[in-house]
């Protein structure tokens, strides 16, 4: 007998279960969320200034106008803990205050929120409200120097200052210099973050648009100084986060202010330009490299300073040397950061935190340096490719990124350049990409009624990313059901507290804790099989067909463990039965129907993950074109080739890395904020002039999966994959510039007049 | 956006019967002033609707021009020009502007009146002469990398934005204007705009309450044509330099010249200067260097803009170049050239 493995769906590229709810406009969105009661909307009237206290505030003309209920200042809004409050709790569940103080902490900062019946009345209303702020002169990070403090602790959990190894000569015959820069940037998710909120007097319910919703709960219960059992967050659906969405923002304190005030449900929809100053952003780099190699392309040192602001008031600071530490064996390693505290709106996790830029700078510099010593970009990588961490001298779990370079340059065609056309230049790029994997405590259940229907329940998030589809494939892949008969609830305070989604860790830790909780169910049913089958083993298979339960007797000898690993790996393989004929029960039947739902809660945690060093990795290679006259850079192809575990579902893996790429390209050639230093705003907070790559930028986009399941990093072999596209994916770029010119660009984004000034400057040498 | 009331037309002679407040602005697509009444740059107390004028959405074709109705969208003039061998250019040019959601709404008319894309006009919370007479302007000492170094003052270097006007000027179109009183006047779109001078508030030279009601292209031979857009991005973003080209060449001799610059004027810009330098001249690198150089004579730099006068220089030479190259090889050739 053999089970029908046609079913065991995990891992195969099925199509988002979702799917067909968003194409069709049912799956609601923050914003498009209902109370019974229809929602007033709220406006924010923004600070025009950077930091200062406000000294005039004048709201009666707004207050008198067509459809205003309430004009909400830090006069009126009522009490919240002090913002940033209590020191012991992290960034995402501290309190996110806001109006509750005459300070203003940075540009674009709400001053005010005036609440009408409709978008327009409040919109028109908050150009009514009148302002004074005496303003200082704000604080900001205008050259690498200025940054002198040592960050407590970064992002990751990295430390700021690493120094390993000892320099010798042996390895100096190469050295370069490189100082490179990279520009603020922002996530640019395409909805804006959005609350819909209501108040009872007891209860506050919260729609709201947040990648991790039980910390969201803890920021609302400390802002506002409630039961977290009063709380109610959801967020089913979510139009992309990037890191801009792993906490509560300002539209969701507004909100919650508001339905506190009116005690009604009040709906507050960030605008494009709100965003940029009410959402974090990702704040400019300065990256100073050291880097030397012996004549064989044998490296000595590494040295990485990363200098970058940090918003005042606000723990985050990046690991931008991350990528320095890791990829390359070297002598010498030196990786250090500084900060210098800024008057800038929120600085936070932004696509990648650490890798995207990290990346951007150290795998350009070392093109140069393999350049330099007259080795080939690639054959220089493959030649100092680490055996154990450089730094902590521990052991990968698994380590591809070898593989990834080889076969990857193999299928890219690696230095095969097709002959430019007039007036063009063709280049290739190479660049390694390496980002640590970890594994977050998060739980997940999953229940069985007695028709056979499975329901997976997490508070899980799916950014739009697939985790409905792939919970859905990993509790269908465990009963060997069909998936649509799977159904998969996230997104709710009231389920199970799962890690959300970023950092890359969403999949493999939620996937892992679901899969722990079929396999409880799978022991709960079988424990119950027993009374009616004495001989079952406990490696016997469960195989849900409709409301049936269907055992298959499994050949004992070849799985003699109830080891959850070997569980979880045999099911990526046939299952051998041996000949005895399936048995066969009504779910109805074998259990008592007040037992239904059966349900089994699934948890993971730090035993479920290797202490030694976790990493997914991947190569990039480019081909692009560069115009001789303008500069102008037009991507041919971008290829990457992954190694990140087992992966869950090859289509919406590769969707999400291939976004990455394109963000990589856009870090590459086009994006940065640019920012007024008097007043410290933006200059260009729109998607008009802030340039996201639109898809004429980009051309072919392809990628392969290296996959060998991590037992290690995770129960069920997954390692992360959501911030591995964008990790070295825009140096790939800027390496096949610099190949096709001669130009090396070190201040990012690489724009046509540097190119084409870079390549007018050799023409004139 | 404040509170405003709304009149519509449907013929032209209803013009003649509104009754306008000071505030009043006409609206054709909405895809530019919806945008700046939102952000409070543009705040109208009445908007004269014109998206139900009947008489002024098709494009006829005569003797010796095409009229262009005001109303006709971006795309339907682009797929007309797209047809037409002499105005290729037109339909490249229409092309290479914004999307194809915001081209099936804006306007003929409107696209003409568009406003800048100066981050300082845009954001009210900065100083700037066209939004706020006497304001200031502070895209002269922060960052102006998409601003003009032609036809610019101390008191406004906003560029216009538009790509179709840039093709208009070069094909030597007019536009065709109706009072309130029902009189009717035609301007040279090369005299449509004004430079910003003293008063950047001023744009074009429409009277109160004057209407475009329609474009006219003269027919004529413009040979091989070429609307070369250089920008930050491939797509959705406006010219950092844009050339419209298109020339006819008999031996080596420029016989015709059509040209319109974009993205480096305070308005579309028409290269008079180095027109005169090329018309009956021996085509060659050197000649292009002097037209270019006479045109970039009076060109002044603001600091993130210093390489537009290299780059309008290199986008100028490579598009003259290639349809050079193209009509030495089809010397008959009417119409674009195409990337591929």
């Amino acid at each position: 007998m053999k089970i029908d493995t046609s079913k065991n769906v995990l891992g195969k590229p099925i199509n988002r279960v979702d799917g067909v709810l968003k194409v069709t406009g049912h799956a609601r969105y923050a914003a498009e969320q209902q109370f019974d009661e229809k929602a007033l909307v709220g406006w924010l009237v923004s600070s025009d200034t950077a930091v200062g206290e406000i000294t005039h505030l004048s709201t009666e003309k707004a207050e008198k106008a067509e459809g205003v209920h309430a004009v909400l200042t830090y006069k009126n809004a009522g009490p919240l803990k002090p913002f940033s409050k209590p020191a012991s709790e992290s960034r995402f569940t501290q309190s996110r205050a806001v109006l509750n103080e005459p300070h203003i902490r940075h540009f674009g900062a709400p001053v005010a929120l005036v609440i009408a019946d409709t978008l327009e009345q409040a919109r028109y209303a908050a150009s009514l409200v009148e302002y004074t702020i005496d303003a200082k002169s704000p604080d900001l990070l205008l050259s690498s120097e200025q940054a002198t403090t040592v960050p407590d602790s970064l992002d990751g959990g990295f430390e700021a200052d690493v120094e390993s190894g000892n320099s010798s000569h042996d390895k100096k015959a190469v050295e370069i210099e490189a100082d490179y820069t990279t520009p603020s940037q922002i996530s640019a998710a395409m909805e804006p973050h959005a609350t819909i909120a209501n108040f009872d007097g007891e209860k506050l319910s919260v729609y709201t648009s947040v990648q991790i919703i039980a910390s969201a709960v803890d920021a609302l219960a400390v802002t506002f100084e409630l039961d977290e059992e009063n709380i109610e967050v959801k967020s089913p659906f979510i139009g992309g986060g990037f890191g801009s969405k792993l906490g509560l923002h300002y539209d969701a304190v507004l909100a919650c202010l508001g339905a506190r005030y009116l005690k009604r449900p009040v709906k507050v929809v960030l605008s494009r330009r709100q965003v940029f100053y009410n959402a974090p952003h990702r704040g400019h780099s300065f990256q100073q490299m050291h880097l030397s190699c012996d004549s064989d392309g044998l490296i000595g040192d590494i040295e990485h300073h990363s200098a970058m602001p940090k918003a005042k008031g606000y723990e985050f600071a990046e690991a931008t040397g991350a990528g320095a530490r890791v990829t390359y064996a070297a002598e010498f390693i030196n990786s250090t950061h500084r900060i210098k505290d800024a008057d800038t709106p929120l600085i936070d996790s932004t696509r990648s935190p650490g890798d995207a830029i990290g990346s951007l700078a150290f795998e350009s510099a070392i093109d140069e340096l393999a350049l330099k010593a007259g080795i080939d970009p690639l054959t220089f990588r493959i030649k100092n490719l680490p055996e154990v961490h450089p730094v902590s001298g521990k052991r990968f779990t698994t380590h591809r990124l070898g593989d990834c370079l080889q076969e990857g340059a193999q299928k890219f065609g690696w230095q095969h350049k097709p002959a430019p056309k007039p007036g063009k230049l063709i280049g290739h790029g190479v660049a390694s990409a390496m980002r640590m994997n970890v594994l977050v405590p998060s739980a997940a259940s999953i229940s069985l009624d007695s028709n056979g229907k499975l329901t997976v329940r997490s508070d899980m998030t799916d950014i739009g990313t697939g985790s409905y589809t792939i919970l859905a494939q990993i509790a269908a892949g465990a009963f060997h059901s069909q998936l649509d008969s799977v159904d998969v609830q996230l997104g709710d305070s009231s389920l199970p507290p799962s890690c959300g989604s970023g950092g890359s860790f969403g999949a493999a830790s939620t996937g892992s804790a679901l899969m722990k909780a079929c396999e409880l169910l799978k022991q709960s049913l079988k424990k119950t099989l027993k009374q009616k089958l004495p001989n079952l083993t406990s490696e016997c298979e469960l195989v849900l067909e409709g409301n049936m339960l269907v055992v298959y007797e499994t050949d004992v000898d070849t799985h003699t463990t109830t080891n959850l690993d070997t569980h979880i790996k045999r099911a990526d393989v046939d299952t051998h039965t041996n000949s005895s004929e399936p048995q066969r029960f009504l779910l109805s039947e074998l259990i008592d129907k007040d037992n239904f739902p059966l349900t089994e809660i699934g948890e993971v945690g730090e035993d479920d993950t290797s202490e030694d060093e976790q990493y997914s990795c991947g190569a990039h290679f480019v081909e692009v074109e560069v115009d001789t006259h303008t500069g102008e850079v037009r991507l041919k192809r971008q290829y990457g080739i992954f190694s990140a575990g087992k992966i869950l579902n090859v289509k919406t893996a590769s969707s999400q890395i291939k976004g990455g790429m394109v963000w990589g390209a856009g870090y590459a050639l086009t994006e940065a904020i640019h920012h007024h230093t008097d007043s410290a705003s933006f200059i260009n907070p729109d998607f008009g002039e802030y340039h996201i790559a639109v898809n004429r930028d980009i051309a072919d986009v392809t990628l392969d999966f290296l996959e060998t399941p991590d037992y290690e990093a995770s129960p069920i072999g997954a390692k992360g994959i959501g911030e591995l596209g964008i990790t070295g994916a825009g140096a790939a770029i800027a390496n096949a510039i610099a190949d096709a010119t001669g130009v090396r660009i070190r201040e990012f984004p690489i724009t046509m007049d540097k190119v084409m000034e870079g390549l007018q400057n050799k023409r004139g040498g | 956006m404040n509170p405003f009331s709304v009149q519509h037309i449907k013929h032209t002679q209803d013009i003649t019967g509104l009754s306008t407040e000071d505030r009043a602005k006409y609206i054709a697509g909405g895809t530019n002033l919806i945008d700046l009444m939102k952000l409070q740059v543009e705040t109208p107390s009445q908007l004269i609707n014109l998206s139900q004028w009947e008489d002024e959405q098709s494009i006829t074709e005569h003797d010796d021009h095409y009229r262009v109705g005001a109303m006709v969208t971006n795309t339907a003039l682009a797929n007309y020009a797209y047809h037409k061998p002499s105005l290729s250019l037109l339909s490249q040019a229409l092309l290479s502007g914004a999307t194809v959601q915001l081209r099936n709404r804006a306007t003929t008319g409107g696209n003409l009146l568009q406003r800048t894309r100066c981050y300082y006009f845009y954001d009210t919370t900065n100083a700037c002469n066209k939004r706020q007479p006497g304001s200031g302007c502070a895209a002269l000492t922060s960052m102006n990398r998409i601003h003009a170094i032609l036809g610019t003052s101390d008191d406004c270097i906003a560029t216009h934005p538009s790509d179709m006007a840039v093709a208009m000027i070069a094909l030597d179109a007019k536009v065709l204007l109706t009072a309130k009183s029902g009189e009717e006047r035609g301007v040279p779109v090369r005299e449509f705009y004004c430079e910003p001078g003293s008063t950047p508030h001023i744009e074009n030279i429409l009277e109160n309450e004057e209407v475009i009601t329609a474009v006219i292209i003269p027919k004529q031979r413009h040979g091989s044509q070429y609307y070369r857009k250089v920008r930050d991005r491939s797509s959705y973003a406006f010219a950092l330099v844009s050339v419209a080209a298109g020339l006819v060449v008999k031996g080596n001799r420029i016989e015709k010249v059509t040209l319109g610059f974009g993205g480096v004027g305070t308005k579309p810009w028409f290269p008079a200067s180095a027109i005169k330098m090329l018309i009956g001249a021996e085509f060659s690198d050197e000649v292009l260097d002097l037209a270019i150089d006479a045109e970039l004579a009076d060109a002044k730099v603001y600091g993130s803009n210093n390489f537009k006068p290299d780059l309008l220089r290199n986008t100028f030479k490579s598009v003259l170049n290639s349809l050079y190259e193209h009509q030495c090889e089809n010397d008959d050739y009417e119409g674009a050239l195409y990337e591929n």
